[in-house]
């Protein structure tokens, strides 16, 4: 369900959303299958990989619900990934090294569980988002891209510049974090424990969608003066969707450092928030699978073309255009409504 | 005299040299339809968004209900009862007219900050909005994009959103450009009940409709207002005749 598959009238509405609840249907269920598949014939380093995508598909969930719903263009969503990573870095390494964090006004010794540390991560991501988006959407259109872009890079210099946690060189998660009841340590489990999370996202996205704050986001994007004549003011409206969208940009950043076991600056580089900006284009800006469809496209390319030519990047560049000119619904526009948008 | 729902005194607004509205005062007075007239560049819009909050003027004030706005913005104003249409109409495109009227009823309600419940199944919000999509015309379309109305159903789009917001008083700017004679003919009828519910300030340049709706008429010039009164007397006035009905005619 996307802004698209909302505003429709009900009559088309039924017939496209049936198309688009299969297909999305089907990338959920492509991305559970492939996993398990690759498991069961021992391929690891393939269920590492799905486990990426569905992380990463997590990320573009967060963007998508400022950039899909909101219209808000965000070029600086690395420092929400980057400080979930760093916060579950921080936390686990304090523990492991036996380092208390803090002693006053309790001791704090850091923690390797799962869930304190996604719910950390959590704050950290909304606190930053909130006080970035509250600069940053005194601004609109370019100065918003500008802007965001800039708050990323001083996070991410900050990072390369602050010796206690590794500096330019990262910081190693020796142990992955443990959740109750499971084996983090085994990479099909982790990689259902990371597929229940995005589907969990995916959920809280789609009813935020249909709330009565879902419909003023959209209008936001849509008509901010009609909104103001209505009586809703849209700034507070982008306001929350941006803190709610680092929260959960953070949560897959604390992912992605227990899947990697490791912490880096690039984390938090402008790369990655471009990266998250080209899974959506991909899949369809604005509609709920879209992060998924696009990250899973993205991954297999990078895995297929790299192995092909060290100049993947020329090939997918060229794929890029031809999706932004030729589908502009994306992959499950394209899919879902069988037409293209020129 | 009824106490006049909206009250200007003294209002001015000026880009660089030009003098948009040059010490404007004017009321709009309970159940009357008040015409503000003249011809292009006049300052009509111009007006009408400093009474909604878009602009801010450079000196007077403007009070509704004897409440002072200073200070409120667009949105505020909104939620005080100003329901506005647009010149150039303005909806959110993507959604459908029952989206679009839901989206008012729920600036009203002003509990937008509710994150759960499906909005589209909110009696509290379908109730009232189906009931103005009927009042302005609209229905069989609730479920028609408003990218697919035509021109005058738009219109009729903003002339329900303003419904639903529960009026005090209706800012029309030119609520029936472009609409054909059929539908301006309509949709004055529309209005013509409309005012005893809320009163309208009404800029048009139909003047056919003017001067079958309005109690009173303005008439604008270079922002100054050079004349107010009943269809009749401004009909009879010579200065309006030389500088804005002579030259339409
Ligand atoms: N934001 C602005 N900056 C500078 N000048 C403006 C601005 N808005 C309006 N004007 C000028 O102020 C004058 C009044 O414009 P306004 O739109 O209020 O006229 P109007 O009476 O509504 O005309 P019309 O009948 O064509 O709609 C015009 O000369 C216009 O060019
Ligand atoms: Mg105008």
């Amino acid at each position: 369900m996307s802004a698209a598959e909302i505003t429709a009238a009900p009559e088309r509405q039924r017939g496209r959303m049936n198309r688009a609840q299969i297909v999305n249907a089907a990338l959920a269920l492509g991305l559970v299958g492939f996993g398990l598949g690759v498991w069961a014939m021992g391929e690891i380093f393939l269920v590492t990989l799905a486990t990426k995508v569905a992380i990463l598909a997590i990320a573009g969930a967060g963007l998508n619900l400022v950039l899909g719903f909101g219209g808000l263009v965000s070029f600086g969503h690395s420092a929400y990934f980057g400080l979930g990573g760093y916060t579950a870095g921080i936390l686990a390494h304090h523990a492991l090294n036996y380092t208390p964090m803090f002693e006053w006004p309790f001791l704090f010794e850091g923690t390797t569980s799962m869930p304190v540390i996604w719910i950390t991560a959590m704050i950290v991501g909304a606190l930053a988002a909130a006080m970035i988006g509250a600069l940053s959407l005194r601004t609109a259109g370019v100065y918003f891209i500008m802007i965001t872009l800039a708050f990323g890079q001083m996070i991410f210099y900050f990072a390369i510049s602050w010796p206690a946690y590794g500096g330019e060189d990262g910081l190693p998660i020796y142990v992955r974090n443990g959740f109750p009841g499971l084996n983090t340590l085994d990479p099909i489990q982790f990689f259902g424990l990371v597929c229940a999370v995005l589907f969990a996202v995916l959920a809280l996205i789609a009813i935020l969608a249909r709330s009565r704050f879902g419909l003023a986001l959209q209008a936001a994007r849509q008509n901010r003066q009609r909104l103001m004549a209505v009586g809703i003011r849209p700034g507070g409206v982008l306001l929350v969707a941006f803190v709610i969208s680092g929260a959960i940009t953070a949560l897959a950043g604390a992912l992605y450092a227990d899947l990697n076991r490791f912490v880096s600056p690039s984390m938090l580089s402008w790369h990655l928030s471009g990266e998250l900006l080209v899974f959506l284009i991909l899949g369809g800006t604005g509609r709920l699978f879209a992060p998924l469809a696009g990250a899973g496209l993205y991954i297999a390319l990078e895995h297929l073309l790299g192995g092909v030519s060290d100049h993947w990047q020329l090939f997918f560049g060229l794929l890029l255009l031809a999706v932004v000119l030729f589908a502009r619904g994306g992959v499950i526009g394209f899919l879902a409504e069988g037409k293209r948008h020129g | 005299m009824a106490e006049p729902t909206l009250d200007i005194r003294g209002l001015s607004k000026s880009f660089g040299a030009l003098k948009a509205t040059d010490d404007v005062s004017l009321d709009l007075r309970p159940g009357e339809i008040h015409a503000l007239i003249g011809p292009n560049g006049a300052g009509k819009s111009t007006l009408i968004k400093q009474i909604s909050g878009e602009i801010a003027p450079d000196a007077g004030e403007i009070r509704l209900d004897g409440r002072r706005l200073s200070g409120v913005d667009a949105a505020g104003r909104a939620r005080l009862g100003m329901a506005r249409s647009f010149q150039v109409s303005s909806v959110a495109s993507e959604f459908t007219v029952l989206q679009n009227v839901v989206l008012a009823a729920q600036g009203a309600s002003g509990a937008t900050f509710r994150f759960f419940r499906p909005v589209m199944r909110d009696t509290a919000l379908l109730d009232p909005a189906r009931d103005c999509i009927a009042q302005a015309g609209l229905m069989g379309r609730e479920d028609v994009p408003a990218a697919a109305l035509a021109h005058g159903e738009r219109r009729k789009l903003e002339i329900a959103m303003a419904l639903a917001l529960r009026p005090r008083l209706f800012l029309l700017d030119e609520p029936m450009a472009g609409m054909g004679t059929e539908g301006a003919r309509a949709l004055g009828d529309l209005l013509d009940g409309l005012r005893h519910r809320a009163p309208i300030l009404l800029v048009e340049h139909d003047m056919d409709a003017v001067f079958r709706l309005s109690d009173r008429i303005s008439v604008l010039v270079y922002g100054r207002i050079i004349a107010t009164g009943t269809p009749g007397e401004i009909r009879a006035d010579p200065e309006v005749q030389r500088v804005y009905l002579g030259e339409e005619a």
